[in-house]
């Protein structure tokens, strides 16, 4: 009995640190009550009317719950697809596919650049033969697939089409997502390969393609995540986000597409971190800034097409290694202000996915985190649950008004290209991530059990740790090795050939020429190769 | 926002911050540059996707008082050793390799054994990095 209450932690520690200030993230101040007579927007309108404040559905998320979509993916395509299998008979309604770093910056497995990363951080896919694995037993015509991809987006994308042909799955029938944003990769990913001006054209390729072929995926997610994930603000997040959104509609109207087309295709994706409030009223001052936009900047007119769709992923750099079971709170809270904001789709990160690939067990947790929030919270119930409140009205306003200043500070540099080209947004991106490092250091931002509240000899165990099958590189690059012997390499090279010839007219879509170079099974890297060999490389502007 | 405590402790380094590898995040490379930076140091970052032949040789090059690896993707094992070979190979044993990012406490061991000088994770005070460089560097 005094042993075990010798080893109790001391749990009865007061609130010594005194309460936070009232200002949000984004540095707004919050009254200390809000009554009627200081909200602006008293009436919100209805939700799925514009300019669609309260949501994009009238009827929210009854006729329909979010998609709840885990990342996941490692090794090799035969790990990743046991994987998949599990997490779709666990009840997971789409797939949601990380790739590895080679894949993802357009390296063979056999590149010495690729070697030590092949399989790290996701599923290593270098041609079609290894997606053909990767879904194996999986029904593309009734599984939606969201692809973490960018760079190569346009070849994974392609690739995913050849392998829908394969399987025999009709084209109209794919439903998914590829990330293809490549303007927040030069801020904040780094997954770049061409330079800014030849990366948008391809882009533009795969929305102007996909809205013919595939009428029913997101050739896009604009996303906000990684910026905000980098030390961004909430108001930073939305308004960097929306401001490439509004840089790939310009490009696309340059190559003739059809604005009240394409648009109903754009689709957003963010991150949720903590200050719930903040969090809910981003997404609504989002929906009702984008829409805006659409119909008074471009003339939009069919309401599908001004619609703000975004997922979301709930953790993230809000999660702590010290005291990692504490994050499973965390992302509690972050899918409670998720759901409340009008997400569409849900990631909920693992609770030691802070610090590595998430075991079978933490993986579960998260999902079942989402699944309280949708069957036991009951928020879903009723649209916008916090509609009316004065303060959330109150808070949506003024995150409006601080986006659209963002936003018009980015007009004043030129736009988002040349901000980018010049290295000036990753500069202000780097000096704001450390300024928030700084005010955890000091404690103006207190984080529970990492700068505040420790126990004693607190030592931040992970518990069971997920190690990768270190043979599973070898086995790629034998896989790799086999195929290039197999297949018909002067199919290759013709098929190479000809999207070489496409990339050097200015106008054509080389969205057919890499659905042919997939068919033919060239892997990634020749394809990166022979575009790297027109267009060139990205200089990163070191600025420091 | 910076330390007036700490704004001299490495007045006169000469600093390089590498990122190794085809990890894609930086953001904690450049916070550590600005924050040696504000501690007085004069700081090198690479960009993004070198090689440990291209850091060493900078690292030789620039002449400078120590490199520090950052890395997220899990490759460190990999990535620290090439590094430390190629400082090697380049006659420049004697600079000191810290690393920096997401590392296991498990891999501690293995990097000091590679001869790694300091560990750096993502979750400590800014200046107690700055002081502990500093008292490494002399």
């Amino acid at each position: 009995m005094a042993a075990a209450e010798q080893k109790k932690p001391v749990l009865s520690e007061e609130l010594t640190i005194p309460p936070p200030a009232p200002v949000t993230p984004s540095g707004i101040e919050i009254p200390v009550v809000v009554t009627p007579d200081m909200v602006k927007n008293r009436d919100p309108g209805r939700p799925g009317e514009y300019p669609f404040t309260r949501g994009i559905f009238p009827d929210g998320y009854r006729g329909r719950l979010w998609t709840i979509r885990q990342y996941s993916g490692f090794g090799t395509a035969e790990e990743s697809n046991a994987r998949y299998k599990f997490l779709l008979d666990q009840g997971q309604t789409g797939l949601s596919v990380a790739l590895d770093l080679p894949t993802q910056c357009g390296f063979d497995p056999v590149d010495p650049m690729a070697r030590p990363e092949i399989g790290k951080v996701g599923v290593s896919l270098s041609n079609l033969s290894e997606m053909e694995v990767l879904f194996e037993g999986i029904d593309l015509g009734r599984i939606s697939t969201s692809f973490t991809i960018n760079g190569t987006a346009a070849i994974i994308y392609a690739m995913y089409v050849a392998c829908a042909d394969k399987k025999g799955v009709p084209r109209e029938k794919l439903t998914g997502t590829i990330q293809n944003d490549i303007l927040k990769e030069y801020v904040a990913r780094g997954t770049w390969i061409f330079p800014v001006r030849p990366s948008l054209r391809l882009i533009a390729d795969t929305i102007l393609f996909s809205n013919e072929a595939t009428p029913r995926f997101n050739p896009i997610s604009i996303a906000g995540a990684h910026v905000r994930d980098a030390g961004a603000t909430a108001v930073e997040e939305m308004a960097y986000t929306l401001a490439n959104g509004l840089a790939y509609v310009d490009e696309l109207i340059r190559r003739g597409g059809d604005v009240d087309k394409f648009a109903k295709r754009l689709s957003f994706f963010f991150y949720v971190h903590m200050d719930l409030f903040e969090e809910v009223c981003k997404f609504r001052a989002a929906r009702r800034i984008w829409a805006r936009l659409l119909k008074e900047r471009y003339g939009v007119t069919d309401p599908k097409a001004q619609l703000f769709r975004f997922g979301v992923v709930c953790g993230g750099s809000s999660l702590t290694a010290a005291q990692p079971y504490n994050n499973i709170v965390r992302v509690a809270i972050e899918t409670m202000a998720a759901v409340m904001g009008g997400a569409q789709s849900i990631f909920t990160c693992a609770y030691d996915e802070a610090f590595q690939i998430p075991t079978e067990f933490s993986a579960e947790i998260a999902l079942r985190t989402q699944q309280i929030v949708a069957y036991e919270s009951g928020i879903p119930k009723t649209v916008d649950p916090l509609g009316g409140s004065y303060f959330v009205e109150y808070l949506t306003d003024r995150m409006e008004e601080k986006i659209l200043e963002v936003m018009a500070e980015i007009d004043e540099y030129g736009g988002v290209v040349p901000a980018i080209e010049d290295g000036w947004l990753q500069m202000r991106l780097a000096e704001r991530a450390r300024d928030r490092r700084r005010k955890i250091d000091s404690l103006e931002t207190v984080v529970v059990g990492q700068n505040a509240f420790r126990r004693e000899n607190q030592k931040d165990d992970f518990g069971e740790v997920f190690r990768l099958d270190p043979k599973a590189s070898a086995r790629v690059i034998e896989k790799y090795n086999a195929i290039r012997d197999r297949r018909d390499n002067a199919a290759v090279e013709r098929s190479l050939d000809r999207l070489c010839e496409a990339a050097a007219k200015e106008d054509e879509n080389l969205m057919p020429y890499l659905v042919e170079c997939c068919h033919a099974y060239a892997t990634v890297g020749e394809i990166v190769k022979r575009l790297k060999a027109q267009w060139g490389e990205f200089q990163e502007p070191v600025r420091l | 926002m910076s330390d007036t405590a700490n704004k001299t402790l490495l007045r006169g380094k000469r600093i390089l911050i590498a990122k190794p590898g085809l990890d894609g995040h930086d953001i904690g490379a450049k916070i550590i540059a600005l924050a040696l930076r504000d501690a007085g140091a004069e700081v090198i970052y690479t960009g993004l996707r070198k090689t440990p032949r291209y850091i060493a040789r900078v690292a030789v090059d620039e002449d400078v008082d120590a490199v520090g690896l950052s890395m997220l993707s899990g490759s460190h094992r990999e990535l620290v050793a090439e590094t430390i070979e190629e400082l090697r190979a380049a006659d420049a044993a004697d600079i000191p390799v810290f690393v920096g990012g997401t590392i296991p406490a498990e891999d501690h061991a293995y990097l000091r054994q590679l001869g790694v000088a300091g560990i750096f994770t993502s979750e400590m005070r800014l200046d107690d990095v700055v002081a502990e460089l500093a008292r490494a560097l002399g």
